[in-house]
């Protein structure tokens, strides 16, 4: 059903909602940004409806929500472990389309490749999406290329009016007869959603990891600095690394955590003994693009890179994903000739 | 309820086989499945976990061929008979002996390499009667480095074994040499009915699986088995992955048809 909703009819839908949910959307963390004086828009949790960025892009996923940057799994204290405890609410998500398809990426990761992953499932378990519509594209966005333009499967959407009502379509039953007992008016919505982006990306359908070979990736040994910014703001990259701490104030006592790692970063291959792999940045680059756009579609079916931009955007060294993605029906020629 | 893989269960060490000063096998307490080539996540609170693959396998116990190169691996040498670790797994998909049953079987390990392989070299060292012709080369550093000296004695007499390493400044009863050496001599019967396991460093990987393609045996006999970094063994940590494939889940064994397209 479609509605009109009030801000102040909104806040208090929040405040209820509030009873069972974490609420998480894009926010401003003033004085957070890369620079000095400048802002940065990441996920946190909200209370109120004008706490939420609209008219922006924020620079990191939702994907900390339901894979923390640090995740303690359990504790040691001498001989026993104990599980860490899991969360106590549920938790609704603000997600633009994106970041929604983003979340089916991190679902197949968690729960589909190898055993289902019981911390993640713990946290997935009672989500709620609300989709924000996009009513122009941002920068970098190539969403429109990635088929992730458009989404279906929220729980509802919402877009910001110029008066400061939104237009909501609500596809859960619960929240439906909450929103008419709010008293929120009813019309027609249809969420809005972008159709084209000033950035476009071709991914030849002739790629194979023969593109590997390329020349392409050599550029990137000096220009990139193997920072792996691109990867964490990325809402599908889910690698970690395990992680055991210790408390100073006793050292019986520790947990083990798993904590947010790099395929760009040094050590990320590392095996004992002094061995790894890739210690070129192009050939770091040229495995993560490959599996965004080759190695994760021949395994499951559908490319993994949703389009968002947020590596173009976040790149300290104006590396772009979208126009290396470009080059590769040129490198694949390239490899094909040898 | 989804099953919590991460946490591990405590395994009590049993024995303390030393091999060289930085490589021990620990005799571990198991009971329960587990398949030659197969690892577990070996962990000591405070220092981490390391992917360590089964050497040998008993009626309640695994060995776990440890070598000692790293944070973890540190501390598991300050442990003696009767510690615990703590251990999950087994993961991966090890080596499946029907593979191999029947057939002639070359076997080639280059250094730790053999520890893996171990397992299968000593089924079938036990069951003569369910293979063919059987060739192990088994390739070290230097005399200092060898292990398994007493598996590699009593496997000579079931099997063709060639004990080799690269370089030695005194006399070695050992012949000297690269594994990849010998391969042309091996004894051949139908190459077809032939396979071959090659498990070690990449490049001795490499060049041993040239050799054997070079002496007829075809792709599809050829198993090798990787290593690499793995931080959860249940392919989700990503570090183990190479193109679409995740070493944890569809590996560490390849057959040489798949194992070739493995691009790191």
């Amino acid at each position: 059903m479609g509605f009109c909703i009030q801000e102040a009819q909104f806040n208090a839908i929040l405040k209820e909602w509030q009873k069972q949910y974490h609420i998480y959307a894009p926010k401003v963390y003033k004085g957070g940004g890369r620079f000095s004086d400048t802002d940065c828009i990441r996920y946190g949790e909200i209370s109120q409806i004008n706490e939420i960025v609209f008219d922006r892009k924020s620079q990191y996923s939702f994907k900390e929500i339901l894979t923390p940057v640090s995740q303690t799994l359990f504790y040691f204290t001498e001989g026993e472990t104990k599980e860490a405890d899991g969360p106590r609410k549920g938790a609704v998500l603000f997600l633009r389309s994106c970041d929604l398809h983003g979340l089916k990426r991190l679902d197949d990761m968690y729960l589909q490749n190898g055993p289902a992953d019981y911390y993640y499932s713990r946290l997935r378990e009672n989500i709620k999406i609300v989709l924000m519509g996009c009513g122009h594209s941002f920068e970098n966005c190539f969403c429109v290329s990635m088929g992730t333009n458009q989404s279906t499967n929220y729980d509802l959407s919402i877009d910001r009016q110029e008066d400061g009502t939104y237009l909501a379509d609500c596809r859960d039953p619960q929240w439906n007869r909450q929103l008419a007992e709010a008293g929120c008016a009813s019309q027609e919505v249809v969420p809005q959603y972008v159709t084209e982006n000033a950035v476009r990306v071709t991914i030849p359908e002739t790629l194979t990891a023969e593109a590997a070979d390329s020349r392409l990736w050599d550029q990137y040994d000096s220009r990139c600095i193997h920072c792996g910014r691109c990867n964490f703001v990325c809402p599908t990259c889910t690698c970690f690394t395990m992680q055991d701490l210790f408390y100073s104030e006793n050292g019986k006592v520790g947990e083990r955590r798993r904590v947010w790692a790099s395929c760009m970063v040094d050590g990320f291959t590392d095996v004992a003994g002094g061995g790894s792999y890739r210690q070129k940045n192009g050939q770091r680059m040229r495995f993560k693009v490959l599996h965004k756009v080759l190695d994760y579609k021949q395994r499951n079916g559908y490319h993994m890179c949703v389009g968002c931009g947020r590596c173009d955007d976040i790149c300290p060294e104006y590396i772009s994903f979208s126009n290396c993605v470009n080059q590769l029906e040129e490198a694949m020629t390239e490899v094909k000739q040898k | 309820m989804i099953r919590n893989d991460y946490i591990p269960f405590p395994s009590r060490i049993l024995e303390v086989i030393r091999h060289t000063e930085i490589e021990y096998t620990f005799r571990m307490e198991y009971q329960g499945e587990v398949k030659p080539g197969q690892f577990f996540e070996v962990s000591i609170p405070k220092y981490g976990e390391a992917p360590i693959s089964v050497s040998g396998i008993g009626e309640n116990f695994i060995d776990l061929t440890i070598r000692r190169v790293g944070k973890v691996t540190n501390a598991v040498f300050e442990r003696y008979a009767g510690d615990l670790l703590l251990l999950r797994g087994p993961y991966g998909n090890g080596f499946e002996l029907s593979d191999y049953q029947g057939k002639d079987l070359i076997v080639i390990a280059g250094g730790t390499g053999l520890s893996p392989v171990r397992a299968v070299v000593d089924y079938f060292s036990e069951h003569p009667q369910e293979r063919g012709r059987m060739t192990l080369i088994s390739g070290f550093k230097t005399p200092h480095d060898i292990l398994f000296r007493q598996d590699l004695k009593r496997w000579e007499e079931s099997m063709d074994v060639i004990l080799t390493v690269d370089c030695a400044e005194e006399d070695t009863a050992c012949q000297i040499g690269l594994v990849t050496k010998y391969i042309p001599d091996i004894p051949l019967g139908d190459v077809k009915n032939t396979a071959a396991i090659v498990v070690g460093p990449p490049a001795m990987m490499r060049f041993s699986v040239q050799g054997l393609l070079a002496i007829g045996l075809p792709e599809e006999n050829i198993w090798i088995s990787q290593e690499r970094k793995m931080c959860c063994g249940l392919g989700k940590c990503g570090h183990c992955k190479i193109g679409d494939t995740y070493v944890c889940l569809d590996g560490p064994v390849f057959n040489y048809t798949k194992g070739k397209f493995l691009v790191d």
